[in-house]
């Protein structure tokens, strides 16, 4: 479940990525506070010397990749719960919560040292709490500034834009999330890289760490 | 991995796909039959259309009422998109100060109607001071006076089979709404906006303003509205010129 759903949300993610920045190019400014336009102070003019028109099937792909991202990862979430995923796989053990332990996964990182095939299995506290971060902090405020920026979920739900400070301060924590989202992305993948590309994409395929025949 | 193992898991995943086909053909009947499914769902991007609309009717099944904002918090500048109709009746109209118009309602209504601008601005009239948000990004805060649509509705006496309210503009940007968002009590034909009248940028004479829905369904310049059961025969039955383009009938995001 745990690779269904990572591919699943991998071709999401890029359809999210691709439509959002056909939407963001039809105003690329952003600003803060409830209103925003041409004429008004904005936070950040986006360097494009162009404005991208007609943004309708951006939305469109924008809300289907949407959607099926967030019950994909909603599936992910509840078996990470059922299975211990979470518990076994991702909480940094007792001993990681230091400074110390953090500290030497970053230096172990900055050696550029490959990790080797006697590496150990498991994620060290790095990938962890990068991990947990991901599922459990940007992933849910991505989709909760996304539905602030909803005139008709706002009129249900107005503590979530009031939270965000406003719809184009949702319009803008939103971009900056999608902007971690990639860093995420691109750092995920050169490490994939990095410890092996061939060998972490067929264990993500298949779930067969070793690549052996055992199957299971 | 042993053949019986395989056979099993074939077996079960044939199941769960037979399960969510019929899951999914029963839930699609309900759908139909609760009007929760837009006259834009074809296509693949009908799926996700289908699925915001659907769960957004369900979520404001209570009709609750878009954010309002204080006199203080009036945006100064308030842009607008495209330019009012080069139509010659709508140019005349605008130099008259519309004295000859008439909104025309019509469509599965007991008693059809035509109003001047003195008979709208007669009836009760409603304000409010809410967000405008474009679908490219940008928005501004403004307050609008008009009659509630509900109370025009009322007015000519909406037949039971109905299901949409047409909107006709003097150009081709005409819309629809369900009779849900039509007869939210926000949801206004707008004469006034700021304290002052509206201006033809602004949609003049008279314009819809559906605060819960992205700008482009608070229609401008408004001719016509046509109270109906079926989008089907109305342009290329997709509920708005909006899907035509690429759009969204539904606008509420």
């Amino acid at each position: 479940m745990v690779r269904a759903t990572h591919w699943i949300v991998t071709l999401t993610f890029f359809g999210l990525l691709v439509s959002g920045i056909a939407i963001l190019l039809a105003h690329p400014r952003l600003y803060w506070g409830e209103t925003g336009a041409f004429g008004t102070p904005s936070l950040l003019d986006l360097p494009i010397p162009f404005v991208l028109g007609n943004s309708g099937w951006g939305r469109s792909l924008h809300f289907l990749s949407a959607w099926v991202c967030v019950l994909s990862g909603m599936v992910y979430v509840l078996s990470g719960f059922l299975t211990q995923h979470f518990r076994r796989d991702l909480m940094p053990e007792k001993a990681e919560w230091s400074w110390g332990r953090v500290a030497l996964a970053i230096r172990a990182h900055l050696r550029s040292s490959r990790p080797g095939e006697e590496e150990l299995p498991g994620y060290n506290v790095l990938q962890r709490l990068a991990y947990l971060a991901v599922v459990f902090v940007l992933f849910p405020l991505i989709v909760l500034s996304g539905l602030a920026m909803s005139p008709a979920i706002t009129s249900a739900v107005p503590a979530l834009v009031n939270g965000f400070g406003g719809q184009q301060s949702a319009r803008t924590v939103h971009f900056f999330l999608a902007s971690f989202l990639v860093l995420f992305v691109v750092v995920h993948v050169v490490m994939v890289g990095r410890a092996g590309f061939t060998r972490r994409m067929r264990a993500m395929i298949t779930g067969d760490p070793a690549g052996g025949k055992a199957g299971r | 991995m042993s053949g019986g193992l395989s056979r099993r898991k074939l077996l079960k995943t044939g199941l769960a796909v037979a399960a969510g086909a019929c899951g999914l053909g029963v839930a699609a009947r309900i759908a139909g039959r609760y009007g929760l499914i837009p006259p834009d769902s074809g296509g693949i991007y009908g799926v996700g259309e289908t699925l915001t609309y659907a769960t957004q009717r369900l979520l404001l099944a209570r009709h609750p009422l878009a954010r309002e904002f204080s006199s203080g918090e009036i945006s100064t500048v308030c842009p607008i998109n495209g330019e009012p109709p080069e139509d010659d009746l709508y140019r005349q109209g605008l130099a008259q100060g519309f004295a000859d118009w008439r909104l025309t309602v019509d469509g599965l209504v007991d008693r059809p109607a035509s109003l001047s601008l003195s008979d709208l601005k007669s009836y009760p009239s409603s304000s409010q001071i809410t967000n405008q948000v474009c679908e490219e990004g940008w928005s501004f805060i403004a307050e609008w006076t008009g009659v509630p649509l509900s109370y025009v509705l009322d007015l000519v006496g909406v037949q039971a089979r109905a299901r949409y309210v047409a909107f006709f503009p003097f150009d081709e940007s005409w819309d629809s709404l369900d009779l849900v968002e039509a007869r939210h009590p926000q949801t206004l034909l707008a004469y006034r906006m700021n304290g002052q009248e509206l201006e033809a940028a602004h949609g003049a004479p008279l314009r819809v303003r559906v605060p819960r829905q992205l700008g482009y369904k608070s229609v401008k310049y408004l001719s016509r509205i046509m109270v109906t059961d079926t989008l089907k025969d109305i342009g290329k039955g997709l509920g708005s010129i909006s899907p035509e383009i690429g759009y969204s009938w539904y606008a509420g995001i």
